[in-house]
């Protein structure tokens, strides 16, 4: 049985033929709000505004919209989407239409009542992000206090519920060491799957790059050992690896290829064929508020312009593996290369290859990292040292 | 935080089995594109015409070796072969958590 390309895993195969009509995925970001202030998220680092979001209409009618153009999950993110005090009513429409829904939460502010609920109307499944199973350290991380009880006791929830739980696992210097106890903690709480993934260096966790980047050691480490765990595990929870491309010799086929299987909406209304893809100049995106879901993802600027390979320079152009990575990250190649257009250097064949990985090689090997910038709505200011 | 990993332990598949999806699990033709899926925790696949045969069959009522001998008598084929081809490709499933038995 064939998989279709994923969002989280970035496997070699090519996308399957599924996606060419239309993406299989939507990931919706109901809200940048969020109590917790990871110095790693994937969001802008110009947060949008709690005045600015869709309303509740606008969100269910791109529920509707995504169903009808064949999507297929529904990924409702953030920031914290339980900050939205409307999730049931965009859940239930996203039920109702016939999408497999996803919660991605951070599960600090989820009731058992609310979780019920969500379930009753519909909710299909809940991917819980933890930031260590230490708690000092998981404090440290999120900037959010006792934040571990809470996630612990909404795993609970979840399965007493008898809903699917994965346990999504941010993995970087500072919680790398303790792999082996965060894969225990997921099995205990009876997830399904665990994500071990190892940062994406894009917004914020590229500002944070230096203080965030686990050694080449600790990286092959990690793998070994998720490697004997998935062994031991097998039939028990299934595991996903995301490896940090700094050391990685091709690039990842990011979101499966530009404008292929994926499209991600901002909490404004924003249609990106990647969440980071506003740090890219030149692109226009649509916003659902003027057009239609299907029209943006078919002829939509931003969506065209590296959707496929004839927009390839070499070496890409003329590499066999062109359809199988698609050139790596435009937004990688963009902040290293200054061209979105370049290969991406995490790429062997990228003449900016060698100060990619030198520049994860230096920044590891710095005895004590910077301070965090921590994620914030207000401008990110380094915390001092103390 | 040093517990060992709980006992859960992982299914086995044997012709007694009697496989079902889980409600999370859901198998649907999908119009559009003209083909099965079936959809999982943020997974997708594209089950192959004797995948989509087996999940058909899937009811958490018939075992293994019922499936199997439907499958023979609609293919006309050896029963022994069609069993162990049934039983490996469900006990595939069940480790990805998509029938449970």
């Amino acid at each position: 049985m064939n998989e279709i390309a994923p969002m989280e895993q970035f496997s070699n195969s090519p996308v399957e033929a599924a996606c060419a009509r239309a993406p299989v995925g939507l990931l919706a970001e109901l809200t940048h709000r969020c109590p917790l202030q990871c110095p790693y998220c994937s969001n802008p680092l110009e947060l949008e505004r709690v005045n600015t979001e869709l309303t509740t209409a606008e969100w269910q009618d791109v529920m509707r919209q995504a169903a009808e153009l064949g999507i297929l999950q529904i990924h409702l993110s953030g920031g914290e989407p339980t900050v939205r005090k409307d999730l049931e009513d965009i859940v239930e429409v996203a039920a109702k239409a016939g999408l497999y829904t996803n919660l991605i939460t951070a599960g600090v502010t989820l009731t058992r009542d609310r979780l019920k609920k969500l379930k009753d109307l519909g909710l299909d499944h809940v991917q819980l992000s933890i930031q260590d199973v230490d708690e000092a350290n998981a404090e440290k991380i999120s900037s959010y206090k006792d934040g571990l009880a809470k996630k612990r006791q909404l795993g609970k929830w979840v399965r007493e519920l008898d809903m699917p739980l994965t346990i999504n696992a941010p993995i970087h210097r500072l919680n790398i060491e303790n792999l082996p106890n965060i894969i225990n903690f997921a099995v205990e709480l009876g997830a399904g799957r665990i994500e071990v993934a190892n940062i994406q260096y894009y917004a914020w966790a590229l500002k944070n790059r230096a203080s965030l980047m686990p050694t080449r050691a600790q990286v092959l480490k990690s793998a070994e050992i998720v490697e004997e765990a998935k062994e031991r595990l097998k039939g028990i929870m299934v595991f996903d690896f995301v490896v940090p491309d700094y050391y990685a010799k091709t690039p990842k086929p990011c979101m499966g290829g530009w404008g292929r299987g994926i499209m991600n909406v901002t909490p404004q209304g924003r249609v990106l064929p990647c969440h980071a893809a506003e740090s890219l100049p030149g692109l226009e995106f649509d916003n659902v508020k003027d057009k239609r879901l299907a029209d943006i993802w078919l002829n939509g600027q931003a969506f065209q312009k590296y959707r496929g390979t004839s927009w390839m320079k070499e070496p890409c152009r003329s590499c066999p593996r062109a359809e199988i990575d698609f050139g790596g990250c435009r937004c990688q190649a963009m902040a290293f290369t200054g061209d979105a257009a370049n290969t991406d250097p995490a790429c062997s064949f990228s003449p900016h290859h060698a100060a990619f990985v030198a520049a994860a090689e230096q920044e590891s090997a710095v005895p004590k990292p910077p301070a965090f910038v921590y994620r914030r709505m207000s401008a990110a200011k380094p915390v001092p040292a103390k | 935080m040093n517990a060992e990993a709980t006992p859960r332990t992982r299914t086995i598949i044997t012709p007694a089995s009697q496989p079902a999806m889980p409600p999370h699990i859901k198998f649907r033709h999908d119009a559009g594109r003209g083909r099965w899926h079936v959809l999982a925790p943020e997974r997708v696949f594209e089950p192959d015409p004797i995948a989509i045969e087996i999940l058909k069959r899937c009811d958490g009522v018939r075992t293994v070796e019922q499936i199997a001998n439907e499958l023979a008598k609609d293919y006309n084929a050896p029963l022994q072969e069609i069993l162990t081809d049934t039983i490996s490709m469900l006990q595939e499933l069940s480790d990805k958590g998509v029938v449970k038995a």
